[in-house]
């Protein structure tokens, strides 16, 4: 386990820092919001950090990646948080990736995470059902009919699924609603026939989707893992997302909380800084204290998950529940600490306080994963 | 590298033949030995344990052996202290001389002063006491009114302090001075090392609302104090005291290192005093409370190790600097929880009608609010991250 960084995730961090400052600023996403991209990304910019291999930081050499494992992608996670920078990597090469290398067979790993890596492919995954975080709750179907599932039903918040080339559908092939039993993921084309494809605007102006799948036909072996047995796989990707997820809110909060401090220190009332303000300072060195324990929740959940992965579902969940707090304590002091032009859309602190809502409920929301670490405690 | 795991599998064996079994308990505040000279040991393993720990010079490891230290390096003063851990040892002897006065006497004091107070101090002679705060001057320490006036061949020392920790069962007493009350305040103190069975030097217990009375006021009236007493130069004891901080914040984070007895803990009295349907404490409320708590102190464990880490790793951050805020309020919010959990068994006082574990838990809520008060308040911390961390401008 580490909690400090080596010196190769530090030069990775640099790299990230420097490039996504320059190329993909708040002011590109505020671009993308503007013209109502049809994407919500820039591929150009994508390519370029493909091409810097960060599609691969978590893959096995032996699949053409880095194997710089989480802590590797926490760093350009965090710094992407700082720039809200809009990109497939959270869905695709975190997500989607995680889903092939712990349920793909060797032949879709050979013939998946090279793609992936290279930014060719995209992925998104289709797992909400209702407006709250219940990865068991499934009512879509995956029937068998010869050699082929079909796939009925409804999804809904699917991060990228408007722009990705495939979907990674959960569906139920057996159980009842909420059993985690029965659980099947399926691998589809977007565009497969029958799928219908809405795209959704979030506050953040980042993408998801809902999307409805109407008899779509999937041939039987497209499937991740085992039929029935998809909760073993699902389980500990969305782990891997929470603290990945977890890593970009470190890096929403930490920059909403600087850009703040430099406002204390530079905006005058009374004729002083407001910063000399001890209802103000306070307020600010409690935000510090609570970045600091978030820093060693999210290293030790980022170390966890290539060190000791069967503490996993703890930490996850742990990681999520005080980053999503965080976030939203950060993000709205940031707002009230800047005063009117806090709230104007021109300062760049709104796009933090919309991210971070959004961000708090991609795979479960606070309430979600404290109880959910309160049944793993026992109680 | 080879050295130091020679040293530790020697330190190893050491051990196991030296340390008595006894030793290696869980141990409460009654088996700790504070020496002294009204200092009595717990039981006599305590006894051989501390003689044999300090024959070695183990029980301060890192001080020169020409004054009875140890003599280790930092490096071999870890891994002693990681193999003591490893078998749960016990710390053989506490106190303020160890943690505190020894360091700055070793750092600012004279060859005299060493010979004088080092030995005494590691044989568990002398017992200290810290005389910084007055009645007058907390927060603001350095306003201190408590007066040396240089009398040619001595000092003469009228004033008080208070919160003095065990003040009736120790010997000597380092304190604050104020030596020049017409400069600037901090640039007027000294630091002053005071015999406690001088005449003039009283003390008063103070009951505190836990029911203890470890706390005490001082009262110096007319103490002659001799001049080579003082600990530093001449008004710069603001310095010393400055510098005694660093050793204070380990002391913080020694305390802690072991491991302690029955200490309730709020996930286990929730097995005790709440009701559980299908494996979930009923009370959404206060289950909900519970886990916040739960995640709140593995939060700040991981910091703990953080911290701990980046020190081994020359890494610099704020995380230090927030840990007694952080960690004294963790206190506060878990010792209401307990109450909350326990209802109105967590709040007895005294007597059979509850069982001892009851009552030690309402008085340890009741000292837990001490520690968002002594030794800098939360306020003051929070004052201080924005000062040094966040680097805001003053007023
Ligand atoms: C049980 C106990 C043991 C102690 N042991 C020792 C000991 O062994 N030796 C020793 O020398 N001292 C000891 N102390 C003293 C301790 O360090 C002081 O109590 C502490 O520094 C606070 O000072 P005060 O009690 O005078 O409170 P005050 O300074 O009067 O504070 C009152 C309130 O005002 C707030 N406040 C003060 N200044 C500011 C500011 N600038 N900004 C915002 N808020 C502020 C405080 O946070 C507090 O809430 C002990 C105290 C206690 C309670």
């Amino acid at each position: 386990m580490a909690l400090v960084l080596n010196e190769e995730q530090r030069s990775l961090q640099d790299t990230a820092k420097d490039f996504l400052s320059k190329q993909a600023s708040i002011a590109s996403l505020r671009k993308l919001r503007d013209e109502h991209d049809p994407i919500g990304y820039d591929p150009d910019i994508w390519k370029q950090m493909t091409e810097m291999g960060w599609a691969s930081v978590i893959l096995p050499e032996a699949y053409g990646g880095l194997e710089f494992g989480f802590l590797g992608l926490g760093v350009v996670l965090e710094e992407s948080g700082r720039t809200l920078t809009a990109s497939p990597l959270f869905a695709s090469a975190v997500v989607g990736a995680s889903a092939v290398l712990l349920g793909g067979s060797e032949q879709q790993k050979q013939a998946l995470l090279p793609e992936i890596a290279s930014g060719d492919l995209t992925l998104a995954l289709a797992l909400e059902e209702s407006h709250h975080h219940k990865p068991k709750h499934i009512q879509t179907t995956a029937k068998m009919q010869s050699n082929n599932f079909v796939l009925n039903g409804s999804k809904v918040f699917v991060l990228d699924g408007h722009s990705a080339d495939k979907l990674i559908v959960v569906a139920r092939s057996n159980g009842a609603a909420s059993d985690s039993a029965g659980l099947t993921l399926l691998l589809v084309d977007r565009n497969s026939k029958g799928i219908s494809c809405h795209r959704t605007i979030m506050a953040d102006s980042r993408n998801a989707a809902n999307i409805i799948f109407e008899n779509v036909i999937v041939p039987s072996r497209d499937i991740l893992g085992a039929v029935d047995e998809g909760w073993s796989v699902l389980e500990p990707v969305l782990d891997r997302g929470r603290v990945a997820i977890a890593a970009e809110m470190m890096g929403c909060a930490l920059e909403a909380f600087e850009r703040t401090v430099v406002y204390l220190k530079d905006r005058e009332q009374f004729g002083v800084k407001i910063g000399s303000f001890q209802a103000l300072q306070h307020r600010a060195a409690h935000m510090q204290s609570e970045l600091e324990l978030c820093r060693s929740v999210l290293m030790q959940a980022l170390s966890t998950v290539d060190d000791a992965p069967e503490q996993l579902p703890l930490l996850a969940s742990l990681a999520k529940a005080r980053l999503n707090t965080l976030v939203k304590l950060v993000t709205n002091e940031a707002v009230q600490m800047h005063g009117g032009i806090g709230v104007t859309d021109d300062l760049e602190i709104g796009f933090f306080l919309k991210r971070a809502r959004v961000a708090m409920q991609v795979f479960g929301d606070t309430g979600f994963h404290k109880d959910r670490y309160a049944a793993l405690c026992g109680y | 590298m080879e050295d130091l795991d020679k040293f530790g599998l020697e330190v190893r064996d050491w051990l196991e033949t030296n340390c008595p079994a006894s030793q290696r308990q869980p141990m409460g505040p009654e088996d700790q030995y504070w020496g002294g000279r009204r200092g009595t040991f717990p039981s006599e393993d305590a006894k051989i344990w501390f003689e044999r720990m300090r024959d070695k010079g183990w029980t301060v490891p890192e001080w020169p052996t020409k004054y009875g230290g140890g003599g280790l390096s930092p490096q071999q003063a870890k891994v002693l202290k990681s193999e003591m851990k490893r078998i749960h040892a016990r710390t053989p002897l506490y106190g303020l001389g160890i943690w505190m006065l020894g360091p700055a006497v070793l750092e600012y004091g004279t060859d005299e002063q060493k010979q004088q107070h080092i030995h005494a101090i590691i044989n568990a002679q002398t017992r200290w006491a810290q005389g910084y705060s007055e009645p007058g001057a907390g927060s603001d320490l350095a306003s201190l009114q408590c007066k040396a006036e240089d009398m040619g061949d001595h000092f003469l020392v009228n004033g008080t302090k208070i919160w003095t920790t065990a003040g009736d069962k120790c010997d000597w007493i380092f304190c604050l001075v104020r030596t020049d009350p017409n400069v600037k305040k901090q640039e007027g103190i000294s630091f002053l090392l005071i015999d406690m069975d001088d005449a003039g030097v009283t003390t008063s217990p103070i009951a505190l609302i836990s029911g203890e009375s470890e706390f005490c006021q001082t009262f110096f009236d007319n103490v002659k104090v001799p001049k080579e007493n003082l600990l530093g130069e001449l008004n710069k004891g603001w310095s010393v005291a400055k510098a005694l901080l660093v050793h204070e914040r380990k002391l913080m984070a020694e305390i802690g290192s072991d491991s302690p007895r029955h200490i309730l803990q709020p996930n286990v009295a929730a097995r005790e005093y709440l009701e559980f349907e299908n494996g979930k404490i009923m009370d959404a409320r206060l289950r909900d409370d519970l886990v916040e708590y739960d995640m709140l102190m593995q939060a700040v464990a991981l910091t703990h190790f953080r911290t701990f880490e980046e020190k081994s790793n020359g890494v610099r951050s704020a995380a230090p600097m927030v840990m007694k805020y952080v960690g004294t309020e963790a206190e506060k919010t878990k010792s209401e929880l307990l109450l909350a959990i326990m209802g109105s068994r967590g709040i007895g006082w005294e007597g059979d009608g509850f069982t001892p574990q009851e009552i030690d838990t309402a008085r340890l809520w009741a000292t837990s609010k001490v520690m968002t008060i002594a030794g800098g308040s939360s306020e003051i911390q929070l004052n201080l991250i924005a000062q040094k961390v966040l680097e805001l401008p003053q007023r």
